[in-house]
This record gives structure tokens, C-alpha cells and sequence, in this order.
């Protein structure tokens, strides 16, 4: 970080030894690597060396049980039970990633979350934007109050209102099908405006001032000036919600009851029921560890975005 | 000079329409799907109603009827005893956040691997740790093994399906509250260490008068929304003990709103559960606020 030369403290050069000056818990270097200083440097290395070794075991912790799913996966049904346990199978079953397709609808899942979550995110991450730039950009009545009214929406947790949606849903027949998963999604997600808001913060008002004066409409400042300007803002918000819409599993749950209409996250938990009688882990480990993989590849791809998402988005509040 | 006054009133009126149209769309989406189901609940709550026939005005019954329901006063313990894993999951990850706020090298490997549990699917991850959690052949019952540990069963037993399923929950959140760590941890001015090193303050006095205060808003931020997550477990518990656990024991309070509004089809007490559920929530989330105020760690 920047910080480094914020204050320029005097060189480190006194000839009292400075308690703590290790300063491990801070990750703080000593900013400036003197003569006489090379017991710090070691120590300081010998401190990374320790850092990066009890890191390694907790990574090893963070990863077994993905590690052991996958193992799982290519293992024969007897092979689960063998003592000591393989870490690497004998011999690989690599067909368990065959069978699960016909094992089970699996791919059905994978098509329905599909459907369910790019709707839902396409068209509400438009809506959205949409609204965060009248909210953040431009003049109406009762604006704040109609924001502060959308996020006090926030405070209610889902379970709350899950018995009335579905009442609603089941009253127009929706019940068993993809829709009451789709359309409240596509009325926008407050959490996106919240952000969006913020982000709009930093373009300034003179060029939507601008293009007015120009004769653009406002959906034309829309797409043309506001679009472009969010978009990094836009990308982190999106990835996020498209993982909480694959990943979602409560409403699913009370929606769906046919095979035939359920999402991906419902076929791998109904996989684990049958299957767990038969013993056929192998079978399970796969298809839940098919469950994982779209989403770790898009985590692999878009790394930064994510973290940086996070990261602002706890910082924030 | 009125010309140019009316000419600037129409300009504002037709951007003042032009916003409404742009916000209408969450507008109605709110009262449709969050401000209508709300006021139905509550209204539901004052009722007996099985979701199919109308509902039946019964006043306060559904509430008077939670306080004598034992496994309702046990599924509410069992979320709040489930929190226990909040604490240790923050002194965890702030220790990872302080080692990987080092500078060297590989810290963008382990940040993945730790983050990794946190984008996994959760329905996954439950399947993954039921088999991990296998009394017979479960990888936590090996690695007990290895160390000539005799390991329980540990999902059918009253003792530890609790503990089972907090372990899981650290290691699925510990990605998450570590990185938002980093991120305050990194946005520490450095000469406040180095002026507090100059005073003498030793390792321990910088951590725990430096450290620990700058990165309070995020441990506020991180307590806060835990306690709204964790109120709400339901995939695991659904997922890992079906039945609600052994005896009830891992039975959790939004578990058992599904259970008595889409099983038993006691939509009326379900619906009053899910009240006290949203008041809890509420309450937590207003005091948030309020102290967000105070930390000078506003929305804005």
C-alpha cells in the first residue's frame, strides 16, 4: 500500500533495540532495510517461512473435503470403504461421471438453474441499473424516501415472507413451475441498486447535464453514458447474484416438486437421499462435485471482481 | 422571464416522470413480493389457517401456543447455540487475514483456496460434510483415526450433530470474514504502527491498541450479519438431518417453519413463527444501524 510514505519517520537507527520490531502481527516491514538490521531481516523471513507453513496446513484443512469429494467420485462403490482410506483411487472409475447423467435428471437441473438464474439476472441487473440512475442521477419527488423504503426491505428475511409468496404463487397456479423463481427477480434486486447508487456517485452530473442539453433522452443517457460508466460496478454485482441464484436452495425447495421442474441444487439433494440407501457414494460425490464446478470455474475466471466485490461490499456496510 | 420558469417547470416535470417510470419497476416489485406478503403474515399470524380453506381469526392463540411448544423453544435453542461458531470463526480469520497481510509470496493461492468453501454451493457442501461427518468411513473420523481417536457418529448422536454442524459453518464462512479482515487490515495507516514501534509498544500492545480498533467496524459488520444468517440456517439442517437431527437437536427455527407450513400445513403457527423470526431479525439489523452511526461506518 500507498502508506508507506505517508510520515517520513526518522531512520531506524537507534541504538536501542525496539521492542516488538518484528512487528509480525502487523505484516508491517521495517520500511527501511539498514545496516545492522539484518537480524530483523531474518527474523522477518523466518517469520514468512512459519506464516506460509501454518497457512499450508490450514489450506490443506480448507481443501480436504473438496479434495475428498473428488477422490470419492472416481472411486468404486467398495473402494469408499476401504481401510486405510485412498486418497488416490484404484483403479480410477471415471464412468461414475457417466452414469450420473442417467442416474438421475441431472441435466434437467442444470438446464432449469440455468434458465432461473441468467433471466433473473439479465433482465433484473437492467432493471436495476435503471433504477439506480433515477435514484442517484436524477430529480423527483419523494426520492429518498422511496429508497430508504425499498432498503428497509432489506431487514426482512425471507422466511417471512415465504408462506405468503407462496400462497400467491399457488393461488395463480405457478406451483411446480420455474415462474415464482423468475419473476420476483426480475423486478430488480436492492442490493444492486444500493451499490449501483454508490458507484454513480463518482460520475458527475454535469455529463448527463450535458447530453440533456444535447437532446438525448434518458434512456439514451441511459445506455449510452450510464451503462458504460457502471460497468465494472455492474460485472461484480452481477457474478454475485447469478452464484446466490445457482446456488439458492430454500425457494427451490418450496416450489418445486417434479423431477422434471427442479433446479440443479434440488436434483444433487434428492441424489443424496436415494442414493445414500444404495451406499453409491461415488455416484453422489460426482454429481454434487458437477454441482460445484460452474461455479468455481466462473470464481477462477473472475477472481478479482469478486474478491474486490466482497471486500467493498463488507467495508461499506 | 415566466416563459423560462414554466419552460424549466415542464423540463423538471418530464424528468420527474421519466424517473418514476425507471423506478417503478422495484417499486412494485417491493410492494408486490415484500410489503404484501409482510402485512399477510401478520395478518396470517392471528389465525388458523392450513393454507387451503380461509383463514380463521384466532388472536393472540399462535403466540400464547409458541411458548408451550417444546420444540419450538428447542429449535430456537439450537439456532442460538449454533451461533457459538461466530466467535471462533472471527478469531480465526482474523489471525488468517494478519498472516496473509504479509508481504510475501503465494497469499493470492491461499486467499482462493480459503475462499473456495464460501462460493461453493451450500446444498454441496452439506452433502459433501454428511459424508465427511460419517461415523464409519467419514474423512473427519479417519483423520481422528490417525491420531488413535476412536471419532463419534457424528451426525446421529445428540452430542455432536451440533458441533458437526458448527465446524462445517467455519469452514464454509471463514473465506469471507478473512478477506473483508484483509481488506480493513490493508487500509490501516502504517505510520500509526510506526509511531506507536517508536513509543516502544510492543507486538501484542500495537495489535491490541491499533489493530484490534481499526478493524472494529468489520467485526461489527461481520457479528451483525452473522447473526441474521445464522438465524436462518436451514440448507444444512435440511440437508444433513432431515429428520431435525437426533432428538430434535439440530432442528433449527427456520427448519421447523417449513416444516409446520409445508408438511403439516399449519400455515397460521408457521406463520406466526416466521413473525417473531422477522421482529428478531429486524431488531438486530435497527441496532446495526444505530451503532453504525455511532463508529462513524454510515451507508453513505
Amino acid at each position: 500500500m500507498s502508506a508507506q510514505n505517508v510520515i517520513t519517520t526518522p531512520p531506524l537507527e537507534t541504538t536501542e533495540p525496539i521492542p516488538g520490531h518484528r512487528r509480525d502481527r502487523t505484516g508491517n516491514q521495517p520500511h527501511r532495510a539498514k545496516d545492522g538490521q539484518h537480524s530483523t531481516k531474518n527474523g522477518l523471513r523466518l517469520g514468512n517461512i512459519l506464516t506460509t507453513l501454518i497457512l499450508s496446513v490450514g489450506a490443506i484443512i480448507m481443501i480436504a473435503p473438496l479434495a475428498w469429494t473428488f477422490s470419492t467420485s472416481l472411486k468404486t462403490k467398495d473402494g469408499v470403504f476401504e481401510l486405510p482410506p485412498q486418497w488416490i483411487p484404484d483403479p480410477f472409475v471415471w464412468e461414475n461421471y457417466a452414469r450420473i447423467w442417467t442416474a438421475g435428471p441431472l441435466l434437467t437441473g442444470i438446464q432449469n438453474s440455468l434458465i432461473v438464474a441468467c433471466s433473473v439476472t439479465i433482465i433484473g441487473s437492467l432493471t436495476s441499473a435503471l433504477a439506480a440512475f433515477a435514484f442517484a442521477k436524477m430529480r423527483m419527488p419523494f426520492k429518498n424516501v422511496l429508497f430508504l423504503g425499498l432498503l428497509s426491505g432489506l431487514m426482512i428475511p425471507f422466511p417471512t415472507l415465504m408462506i405468503p409468496q407462496f400462497t400467491i404463487f399457488a393461488s395463480i397456479g405457478w406451483v411446480d413451475t420455474l415462474l415464482p423463481l423468475i419473476v420476483p427477480g426480475l423486478f430488480g434486486n436492492i442490493i444492486m441498486i444500493f451499490f449501483l447508487r454508490q458507484f454513480l456517485n463518482s460520475v458527475p452530473d454535469s455529463i448527463v447535464e450535458a447530453a440533456r442539453i444535447d437532446g438525448a433522452s434518458y434512456l439514451q443517457i441511459f445506455w449510452t453514458l450510464i451503462m458504460p460508466a457502471i460497468r465494472p460496478a455492474l460485472a461484480a454485482q452481477f457474478i454475485l447474484w447469478f452464484m446466490a441464484m445457482w446456488n439458492d436452495y430454500l425457494a427451490p425447495i418450496i416450489y418445486l416438486n417434479s423431477p422434471g421442474t427442479q433446479t440443479l441444487q434440488l436434483v444433487i439433494a434428492n441424489f443424496n437421499a436415494q442414493y445414500a440407501i444404495q451406499t453409491d457414494y461415488p455416484l453422489i460425490m460426482a454429481a454434487s462435485f458437477i454441482a460445484l464446478l460452474p461455479v468455481l470455474i466462473v470464481f477462477i475466471v473472475f477472481q478479482r471482481q469478486i474478491i474486490e466485490s466482497i471486500a467493498l461490499s463488507g467495508s461499506k456496510g | 422571464m415566466s416563459s423560462t420558469i414554466t419552460r424549466r417547470s415542464r423540463l423538471h416535470r418530464k424528468e420527474h416522470q421519466a424517473a418514476l417510470v425507471f423506478v417503478a419497476i422495484p417499486v412494485i416489485g417491493f410492494l408486490l413480493f415484500t410489503l404484501f406478503p409482510l402485512l399477510f403474515s401478520v395478518y396470517a399470524s392471528f389465525t388458523n389457517w392450513n393454507g387451503i380453506s380461509a383463514p380463521v381469526f384466532k388472536g393472540l392463540d399462535n403466540y400464547t401456543k409458541m411458548f408451550g411448544d417444546r420444540y419450538f423453544l428447542k429449535s430456537l435453542w439450537n439456532t442460538v447455540f449454533m451461533m457459538i461458531g461466530i466467535p471462533v470463526g472471527l478469531v480465526i480469520s482474523l489471525a488468517l487475514a494478519l498472516a496473509m497481510n504479509r508481504k510475501m509470496r503465494g497469499t493470492t493461492i491461499f486467499r482462493t483456496v480459503y475462499y473456495l468453501p464460501v462460493i461453493s454451493s451450500i446444498a454441496a457442501v452439506a452433502i459433501l460434510w454428511q459424508w465427511a461427518f460419517n461415523g464409519d468411513f467419514g474423512l473427519i473420523n479417519q483423520g481422528l483415526g490417525l491420531l488413535g481417536i476412536d471419532g463419534p457418529n457424528w451426525l446421529q448422536d445428540t452430542a455432536t450433530v451440533k458441533p458437526a454442524l458448527i465446524i462445517m459453518a467455519v469452514w464454509k464462512g471463514l473465506g469471507y470474514s478473512m478477506l473483508l479482515y484483509l481488506a480493513a487490515l490493508q487500509s490501516v495507516p502504517r505510520y500509526l504502527y510506526e509511531a506507536a514501534a517508536l513509543d516502544g509498544a510492543s507486538a501484542w500492545q500495537q495489535f491490541r491498541h491499533i489493530t484490534i480498533p481499526m478493524v472494529r467496524p468489520v467485526t461489527f459488520f461481520l457479528i451483525v450479519t452473522s447473526i441474521i444468517g445464522g438465524s436462518q440456517i436451514f440448507v444444512e439442517i435440511n440437508i444433513m438431518t432431515p429428520t431435525g437431527g437426533p432428538e430434535f437437536e439440530s432442528a433449527s427455527i427456520v427448519w421447523y417453519i417449513w416444516q409446520k407450513a409445508f408438511d403439516n400445513l399449519q400455515m397460521g403457527y408457521a406463520s406466526a413463527m416466521s413473525v417473531v423470526l422477522g421482529l428478531l431479525v429486524f431488531i438486530i439489523t435497527f441496532i446495526q444501524f444505530r451503532l453504525n452511526r455511532r463508529n462513524q461506518f454510515s451507508i453513505d
